[in-house]
């Protein structure tokens, strides 16, 4: 970290071909004979398939083929396979075909596929495919789902329970029953639709010749893509090339292997054609991924004082009508070891049912498990600071974890790495001026004003993961990184890696890395990514992984690469390899530093290769693997303030205040960017994101007109600022960023709210706090 | 997104366009598209032919009429928002013009298309029926329809088969005027709009006039709130009591997951209430 490259907010070189329209997305590649597909989706949440006629489909003008699930199978396409089945949870893992046979068990779930010549042809063969359907008794609510008398999804899945996991850590029967003051709450953890700007899409070529597929696809980890291809189509992973050229952003919602990708491999093969399908933003509300959809009971126990004692929470987790990827664990493992957040909570005891409904598949979205246990022991402790008449700061300070470098161990079994949370809530207060605040609050509320302060402090697991832990808990993969870099022999450098980022901007940190280490010029290193035969493996960017894991794979590579310039440079400058020092991009004689090499020299010399030192070998190339000891925890404290209208029930968000630290920072640009829209999204979820069903299964907020993304405009100018707590989990130090915004504000904005309420006499509102429910609320209240 | 397919006339006169909605079964107007190529695009609408009037020169523009402006139906709202001419006449046709969807969509989206489209959602309507604004219509003859005429039902008006929207004409407003509107925040369409215009006479209210759009079917003028401020002074609690009774105008409320109607007459109340205090302010 000689230079200062590493630190500094140069410009992220993504975006010039972003903002100049130049980038290549799924949806560009126009392949020679390329014909498309559109999907035959259910209008129903739970029917019975009586019968499908294709005939009419067929006959029009320009299609192909029109191919059921039941020909897809007959061609050995197998059910997509769920990758995380988490061990003693009694996990059932019934089918998921992608393309229904016999069921359909959601709206949007698959029951034809049609390819034709070009996309309107596809599209209107898609009304002429007749269906017969038996409609069926629909359950939509995970806790109702698992009484008597619902219908049920699954015939191997009685209740529509798919797993009971617990975690439990300390005595916490005890500590509820010696605490002086319990406080309980019902929260529904509402279920978010993720809206990447770019939709799915996925271009299948099958080269029957050779048998085998390329597959460009919209995907966050192309690796695992290939993996869990080669299961369900048959076809061998040495066989599978996956390509992810641009994504456009994917907050969770691109991790999974889904049927599309399956179906456009299949037609291709059945049309011996490239096949391509883009889905349009209707079918991606109701066939991508959700998030979130929790019900949960939760209480915290404390001592007079405020000391708290315990945690207790039982939970429905929503998983859709089918296993996605990772679903079972996002609200186990991802979920449930963080309900310590960071306080001292010495027991912990949870209970998660993971229900089936007639729903669309959840799985990870930006945050994925953690806000939805960051969100209850935030609202736990304010509702705790209420109930003792204590400043939320004060009940806070009191119970928060003191700072560590060496491992902090929580009452659920996790080892939190390092952390300074009292030093990231002393800034946050400072920027906000707190005092000044609650004399604000308090002359607005003479006047008849609503203004409200809410914080969380928080921690949060990501930088996924050892290896080691990830089969411990049942994920199907492993969670290392990998990097190649190589030198050409005018010194610029090129470096393939395993990680595949859509918006984060390792192009740009990774290339300021190398730039730093070994000391080229930053515009001279070239990242590679997204491609499985021109990267290493890999297991992909989520999880805030690429940076916390992936830096530690391109190290390894760079300190390979600086080994191999010592041994050339000693030979070049005949001393002993020992003698050899590296500073600032210059391989010197210690104690003579006009004597050196650059690496630009090295680089030169050892592809040229006239004069290698003996039992080197030729070239400037180094690969390098990594698996983290452990998470990172990177963590912060936010602060939000917000007014409430009390006639009309409308929130405005006044400021924003938000300390992160996610250890060493590399760009801070880059930092900013992802905690921006990180609070975008989670204070979108709670004042005005919310995907609702109605009770027969349709989705109502089936579209943007209806689902409230944020806009920009509802937004104060964020203020933002950093501490810096390295992890030694890494060779960096850095903690990954992607999804503390998320985490953080969701809670942040709710307790404001709740505060501005408080007055009134409001305890608890449902997410999203839209006016209506705001006005009901104070209106309850009032009575 | 793919639109059913459909053909496509682009006439360059009235005369040819209506001759065409008359002779071609099934087709429809379009103008700036921004209700109507949705609706397609999700396969809710099929017409089977659009008739596109975008380069119909006689039916765009702003000129001055007797007793106000007659806008052209082409008029698209970023002209009417940065229109002199309707800041003078209309400020608050300006105003209202200025606060829709946004920026792309103020270039594209026209008057006429939006008023024709009757979305209840829309912000003009509400508007048009607080200026008694009048549509003028053509189907080889023309007529002018008055805006209390003019909305009929949910995206109902009454228009005519084959009869094309020319143009609006509204009245120069003397008095002050506002339009308040509560937006989606996802759609930015009014889920409840309050348009309130009072004329002063003697330091009370003279003429009243407020219409409610977004909680009802269509636009409606809120008359017992209007007679109730009439004759008053502008004081607080006369506006209060007056807005308190907007909701005996607003039978059957739209309700859907984001308001119910319950809700919906409740903005409005409040939303008349500080409509009526804004353009009496120093009254």
């Amino acid at each position: 970290m000689a230079s200062r490259i590493f630190g500094s907010a140069i410009k992220r070189r993504e975006d010039p071909r972003l903002v100049t329209g130049q980038a290549k997305y799924t949806d560009d590649f126009v392949l020679p004979g390329m014909v498309y597909m559109s999907v035959v989706r259910s209008p129903y949440a739970h029917a019975r398939i009586r019968r499908i006629d294709t005939k009419k489909a067929a006959a029009m003008p320009g299609v192909l083929g029109v191919f059921t699930g039941q020909q897809m199978k007959d061609a050995g396409f197998g059910p997509i396979p769920c990758a995380w089945v988490v061990p003693g949870s009694d996990t059932k893992t019934p089918p998921y075909p992608p393309i229904a046979i016999d069921t359909v068990r959601y709206v949007g779930n698959a029951v034809a596929i049609i390819i034709a010549g070009d996309r309107y042809q596809a599209r209107d063969a898609v009304d002429a495919v007749d269906v017969d359907y038996e409609p069926l008794a629909v359950t939509v609510d995970a806790f109702r789902a698992t009484q008597k008398g619902e219908p049920q999804l699954h015939g191997d899945v009685p209740d529509n329970i798919c797993f009971h996991w617990k975690v439990s850590g300390g005595d916490v029967e005890s500590a509820f029953k010696s605490a002086d003051v319990v406080v309980k709450d019902h929260i529904i953890n509402q279920r978010l639709i993720p809206n990447a700007m770019e939709p799915r899409a996925a271009l299948a070529q099958y080269a029957s010749a050779a048998g085998e597929i390329t597959l460009w696809s919209t995907t966050q980890n192309p690796h695992i893509a290939r993996f869990l291809l080669s299961l369900d189509t048959g076809t061998p992973e040495h066989k599978i090339r996956v390509i992810a050229p641009e994504v456009g952003g994917g907050f969770g919602s691109k991790i999974p292997h889904y049927p599309e990708d399956s179906m456009a491999v299949f037609a291709s093969k059945m049309v011996n054609r490239p096949v391509k399908w883009t889905e349009s933003r209707s079918e991606n509300y109701r066939s991508t991924i959700h998030g979130r959809d929790h019900i949960q009971d939760v209480e915290l126990a404390a001592k007079k004082d405020g000391t708290i004692v315990g945690l207790r929470a039982k939970v429905w987790a929503n998983l859709g009508a089918y296993l996605s990827t990772a679903s079972t664990g996002i609200p186990t493992i991802l979920h449930g070891l963080m309900l310590s957040g960071v306080y001292k909570i010495p027991n912990i005891h949870e209970d998660v049912y993971g229900v089936f409904t007639n729903t669309t598949p959840v799985d990870a979205y930006r945050g994925a498990g953690r806000p939805e246990a960051t969100f209850i022991v935030e609202r736990l402790v304010d509702l705790l600071a209420r109930e003792l008449k204590m400043d939320p700061v004060d009940l806070r300070r009191k119970n928060l974890i003191p700072p560590f470098t060496d491992g902090y161990t929580v009452a659920t079994g996790l080892v939190y790495d390092t952390g300074n949370y009292e030093g990231a809530l002393n800034k946050a207060l400072a920027i906000a001026d707190y005092p000044k605040l609650r004399t604000q609050q308090k002359e607005m509320l003479a006047k008849g004003q609503y203004m409200g302060i809410g914080l969380c402090t928080y921690a949060e697991i990501c930088g996924l993961g050892p290896s080691q832990v990830a089969g411990a808990v049942g994920f199907g993969g492993g969670l290392w990184e990998s990097a190649i870099v190589r030198f050409h022999p005018s010194g610029k450098v090129n470096v393939m890696v395993g990680i595949s980022p859509h918006g984060q901007g390792e192009e740009t940190t990774f290339a300021q890395i190398v730039a730093s280490e070994l000391g080229v010029g930053v515009d001279d290193v070239e990242i590679t990514h997204g491609d499985t035969d021109q990267t290493p493996m890999g297991w992909g960017t989520y999880g805030s992984r690429s940076t916390a894991v992936g830096s530690g794979a391109l190290m390894g590579a760079i300190g390979k690469i600086k080994e191999k310039a010592r041994l050339v440079t000693a030979h070049l400058l005949e001393a002993a390899p020992d003698d050899i020092d590296y500073a600032d991009g210059k391989f010197f004689v210690k104690g003579s530093p006009d004597k050196f090499k650059t690496i630009q020299d090295v680089a030169l010399m050892a592809n040229v290769a006239w004069n290698m030192p003996k039992g080197v070998e030729p070239g400037l190339e180094a690969s390098s693997f990594f698996d983290p000891p452990n998470f990172v925890y990177p963590f912060g404290a936010h602060i939000a303030v917000v007014q409430v209208d009390a006639e009309t029930g409308e929130i405005a968000l006044k400021r924003y205040i938000a300390v992160d630290d996610c250890g060493r920072v590399i760009n801070p640009m880059i930092v900013e960017g992802q905690i921006h829209g990180g609070i975008a999204q989670g204070v979108g979820q709670a004042l005005w994101e919310g995907a609702v069903y109605d009770d027969q299964g349709q989705l109502l907020t089936g579209s943007m007109m209806d689902y409230a993304v944020p806009k920009a405009e509802f937004f104060p100018k964020f203020e933002l600022a950093m501490t810096e707590t390295p992890t030694s989990v890494n060779p960096l130090g850095v903690k990954g960023i992607g999804e503390t915004g998320t985490i953080a504000s969701t809670p942040a904005v709710y307790n404001a709210v709740a505060d501005a309420l408080a007055p009134l006499g409001v305890k608890t509102i449902n997410m999203p706090l839209t006016p209506e429910r705001v006005w009901r609320a104070i209106r309850e209240a009032r009575r | 997104m793919f639109a059913a397919p459909f053909d496509y006339h682009r006439p360059r006169t009235v005369a040819e366009a209506i001759k065409i909605l008359r002779e071609v079964k099934g087709s429809r107007v379009l103008a700036g598209g921004h209700s109507l190529l949705p609706a397609m695009k999700l396969r809710l609408a099929s017409p089977a032919a659009l008739v596109d009037i975008s380069r119909i020169e006689e039916l765009n523009g702003i000129r001055s009429a007797k007793d106000g402006l007659q806008i052209g139906a082409l008029t698209t709202h970023a002209a009417l928002a940065a229109s002199d001419a309707v800041r003078k006449s209309c400020p608050v046709l300006a105003e209202t013009a200025g606060q829709i969807g946004d920026l792309q969509v103020r270039n594209r989206g026209t008057i006429g298309g939006s008023v024709a489209h009757a979305d209840p959602g829309a912000d003009y309507p509400t508007l048009m029926l607080l200026l008694d604004a009048r549509f003028t219509a053509a189907d080889g003859k023309t007529r002018e329809i008055a805006a209390e005429k003019f909305f009929v039902d949910l995206f109902t008006t009454s228009l005519k088969p084959g009869e094309l929207l020319t143009s609006i004409t509204v009245p120069a407003t003397d008095g002050a005027a506002v339009y308040l509107k509560h937006r989606h925040p996802a759609s930015s369409f009014a889920v409840v709009g309050v348009a309130a215009l009072v004329r002063m006479k003697d330091g009370k209210c003279g003429d009243v006039r407020v219409a409610v759009g977004g909680a009802t079917a269509v636009p409606i003028r809120a008359k017992a709130a209007e007679r109730a401020l009439a004759g008053q002074a502008p004081t607080a609690a006369n506006i209060e009591r007056a807005a308190a009774a907007v909701g005996e105008s607003l039978k059957n409320p739209i309700s859907d997951s984001y308001a119910s109607g319950e809700f919906r007459v409740h903005l409005a109340t409040v939303m008349a209430k500080r409509a009526l205090a804004h353009v009496t302010r120093g009254g």
